[in-house]
């Protein structure tokens, strides 16, 4: 019986019971399911805040709440989705799941810092829980100075403080990521062998380390301006407010590939896998990751060109920013290429990653619109740049993240979801989406700007669509929270490989016992050698 | 018609159909490629779909020629739209020296704008069409940012600096004007209009004003806060003589010099030892607090209106570089420092 067979095998998940052995443990796919629930309960909280924006917009007045709440939603929106979501999102969990794995590594290199990491995301998200439930915080997730810092009246040092210590967070992680591929390779598991995915994440742990010290230090400056007056912002102190936007966006730019080129990595994973082929370009896509990390540092001031900035720095910001589009581009043809004479299924991951594809396509393009100066300065602040940067963040990352969870749940439970609501699933979020986001590039074109309560009423028609689209796209997100638990209980048990992919993470049962392997693999051809196909099941004793 | 539905805003500038055509090429690189990859990801997934879990594995290979020109023909196209781009960034911050010139002061949350002719406004800005309109823009608390859609044109509005936003408007009508960086709570109602008027009506409005200039306001304030004491028109004060200085160039006592435009005044004003005209000693106070951005740019609009009204003209700004400030004119010992 295979049934039988499975359940008393000893598994990651039955080597131990009780609470502590989850708080303690130093299982990197233990602290990946600590990480999984964690930011599921952070992305529910962050949608919710969503949802109530959505519902305010539906009309041109202020009739939910008022401007000082309005303000606070979307902030704690922001600060929520973007530090205790996006970013831990897709590295904490598959990341820190399925990179030992797919490098035939027993675990991460660092196992207690792993679980440390964990506990920082948690100590931060406690001040940035803390902040909202005293009262909220007002000034945006940007944090704009002289506002955060002498005007605001809200909890502007329990977020900071909240960001600060999820930030080592996320540097540890990067660290672990990094030593863990450097040093802990399987025999034969070559650089020009690993899965992209692998890559992705080594590209983006490369930015954590990098980046993240510098938005450490520049809200600790704000801590100092705001609770000490020493002036380094606000002019009235003799300070500099454009000094804390280039300050930040040396960070949060780089940040927007922190959250979306993990995304990247598992579009590889899953467009490989259901067409059963090499990812064309392999090199070219690894290589895109590594440019975009270091490109990525140089544009920050893309963010900048209506701030004052001189013009000449804007033409520099301007020109680079092109550069970090080019890799990207490069990615979304040779995925489009891998397909070219494939045996392609229609699984739900797949269908994510089709997504993935389309939204990130226009995300990217509309991207080029923002570069461009003179176009900049119509749309920038306005509903434009939101509906960019959420066709690259939502449309982008969640698609792909969402995408990787269904890839992966076989592996990480041992159980199979079930298939048709799960392509149900995938269709509503691909249309809510749409239906949300893109009328939003309209009404920022006509000029509706950011961060507003109330807006003027020939507005009206495009936001009830955008409203119509965010409910649509909400049930989309909720349905896979109902049936992935269902699934854990009553879903089909899966075999160890239900996809017959390739990748050594698929080479060992399912759920994965505590050590991975029982032997370490010996590595002898590239990722995705499909030149052959893996048998379903491996029947295990 | 409050909820008609419009695809575009209108081209009420001379910079709106440049922007707009802009966005068409944008576009139309943006629509060919969505179209290319949906198109291409659409006929590959039917065409290959699998029709036998156990069809073999296609063979493959990696172009290199398709990895060169996929990542060589969009960056050409992209190096288009930075050059086109830039282009009209360079018109959209350049304004030309014959603009008529209108302040512009942020607060938390309204704008207040003064006219050269002293007519003052709040949250709303006549100005004639056809003619370029130069905003010098600052803030008295957190950045703000004058944004006007149909005009196409934004700016950072920033406390302790001036920027600058210029624009020609082209069709007489009612312009929203929005704030467009988030400043606190009442941010979405920090909107106005902008109305912009044929040449007669403009004139018909600004008849209907206050008598008395921003210059005239700007030097009823000088008296008030008693500057004549020092800066004495005859050079013989304890600090320089005003006379001919903006637009001019300022030895300091440091060695630099330095342009005398709006900023180097403010930040005379407000802190007077950052800068020193040579030959001077650090004597003035500061005036930050007992004087508002507002009063500052009315002491601005005094002191330009004290050069000869040849510079007025502002043809040639250098042609008053008859330096007042020569070191130690007025038998001042030299500065200690």
């Amino acid at each position: 019986m295979e049934t039988a067979a499975v359940l008393e095998r000893e598994t990651y998940l039955n080597a131990s019971y009780g609470l502590k052995s989850w708080l303690l443990t130093k299982d990197h796919k233990r602290i990946a399911v600590l990480y999984f629930i964690t930011v599921s309960i952070f992305f529910a909280i962050g949608g919710a805040f969503a949802g109530l924006i959505r519902l305010e917009l539906l009309t041109p007045q202020a009739d939910l709440v008022s401007a000082e709440t309005y303000n606070k939603l979307f902030t704690m929106h922001g600060v929520i989705m973007v530090f205790f979501f996006l970013i831990p999102s897709i590295p904490a969990t598959l990341g820190n799941f399925f990179l030992p794995m797919m490098i035939g590594a027993r675990d991460l290199a660092f196992p207690r810092i792993n679980l440390l990491s964990w506990y920082l995301l948690i100590g931060g998200g406690a001040f940035a829980i803390f902040a909202m439930v005293s009262g909220g915080v007002d000034t945006g997730w940007t944090f704009y100075t002289p506002f955060s810092t002498s005007y605001s009246n809200s909890y502007v040092i329990a977020t900071a403080l909240g960001i600060f210590i999820a930030g080592f967070s996320s540097i540890l992680t990067g660290l672990n990521f990094v030593v863990t591929v450097h040093r802990m390779r399987a025999p034969g598991m070559t650089w020009f062998r690993m899965p992209l995915f692998v890559w992705a994440h080594y590209a983006t742990s490369l930015i954590q380390i990098l980046g993240t010290p510098v938005i450490a230090v520049t809200l600790l400056l704000v801590l100092c301006e705001r609770s000490f007056h020493i002036g380094i912002f606000d002019p009235a102190l003799g300070g500099d407010p454009i000094l804390f936007e280039h300050l930040f966006w040396f960070y949060s730019h780089p940040a927007v590939y922190i959250m979306v080129l993990p995304g990247m990595g598992v579009i590889n994973e899953i467009v490989s896998t259901y067409s059963r082929k090499p990812i064309y370009g392999y090199v070219f896509v690894a290589f895109s990751s590594m440019a975009i990390a270091v490109v990525g540092f140089l544009v920050w001031g893309h963010h900048l060109f209506v701030s004052g900035q001189s013009l000449y720095a804007g033409l520099v910001f301007s020109f680079l920013s092109y550069f970090v589009a080019i890799p990207s581009a490069v990615k979304v043809f040779n995925w489009t290429a891998t397909l070219y004479k494939g045996s392609i299924s229609f699984d739900t991951p797949m269908l994510y990653a089709f997504g993935f594809i389309g939204l990130f396509t226009i995300g990217g393009l509309t991207g080029l619109f923002v570069a461009s100066l003179g176009m900049d300065v119509h749309v920038h602040d306005t509903y434009f740049v939101i509906a960019h940067f959420h066709y690259v963040m939502v449309g982008g990352t969640i698609m792909a993240y969402l995408g990787g969870v269904h890839y992966w749940w076989p592996k990480m439970t041992g159980r199979m979801y079930p298939e048709d609501f799960a392509k149900l699933s995938a269709l509503l979020v691909f249309v809510g989406f749409n239906l949300t986001f893109f009328p939003q590039f309209i009404l920022g074109y006509l000029g509706m700007p950011r961060r507003y309560h109330v807006y003027p009423p020939e507005f009206q028609v495009l936001h009830v669509l955008s409203t119509a689209g965010a409910t649509v796209l909400a049930l989309g997100y909720i349905l896979p929270a109902i049936y992935f638990l269902w699934s854990l209980r009553y879903g089909k048990v899966a075999g160890s490989n239900p996809w017959r992919a390739t990748g050594l993470e698929w080479d060992t049962p399912s759920p994965p016992p505590t050590h991975n392997f029982d032997r370490i693999p010996v590595v002898t051809h590239g990722a995705y050698d499909y030149s052959h196909i893996p048998g379903e099941e491996i029947e295990v004793g | 018609m409050g909820t008609q539905l419009r695809l575009l805003p209108e081209q009420a500038s001379t910079i709106a159909p440049e922007v707009d055509h802009l966005a068409y090429y944008l576009l139309a690189v943006s629509i060919f490629f969505t179209v290319l990859i949906f198109g291409a990801v659409f006929y590959f997934a039917i065409r290959y779909r699998r029709r036998a879990d156990t069809e073999p594995p296609q063979p493959q290979h990696t172009g290199l020629a398709l990895e060169i020109a996929w990542s060589v023909i969009p960056f050409g196209l992209t190096m288009i739209m930075f050059g086109w781009g830039a282009e009209i960034f360079f018109k959209e911050r350049r304004p030309p020296d014959d603009a008529l010139q209108v302040y512009v002061v942020g607060k938390q949350w309204m704008w207040k704008l003064q006219h050269m002719e002293g007519q003052r406004e709040i949250n709303e800005l006549h100005i004639p069409i056809n003619r370029p309109i130069k905003l010098m823009m600052t803030s008295e608390d957190v950045i703000h940012d004058f944004f006007v859609p149909d005009f196409r044109v934004k700016q950072d509005v920033v406390p302790g600096r001036y920027t600058t936003e210029w624009f020609v408007a082209t069709k007489p009508g009612k312009y929203h004007l929005f704030c467009a960086q988030y400043c606190g709570t009442n941010h979405s109602a920090m909107t106005g209009w902008v109305y912009a008027m044929s040449p007669q009506d403009y004139q018909e409005w600004l008849a209907g004003g206050p008598t008395g200039s921003m210059a005239d306001a700007g030097a009823r304030l000088f008296d008030d806060l008693a500057c004549g004491n020092c800066h004495k028109p005859d050079g013989t004060g304890r600090c320089p003589n005003l006379t001919g200085l903006f637009g001019s160039t300022v030895m300091l006592a440091d060695g630099r010099t330095v342009k005398a435009d709006e900023a180097y005044i403010r930040e005379s004003i407000l802190n007077p030892p950052a800068k020193i005209v040579a030959g001077y000693q650090p004597l003035m106070p500061t005036f930050q607090g007992l004087v508002s951005e507002e009063g500052v740019v009315q002491l601005i609009e005094y002191i330009k209106s004290l050069n000869p009204p040849l510079g007025q003209a502002q043809g040639n700004p250098t042609q008053t570089t008859v330096p007042a400030r020569e070191p130690a004119a007025a038998g001042a010992p030299p500065a200690n420092r």
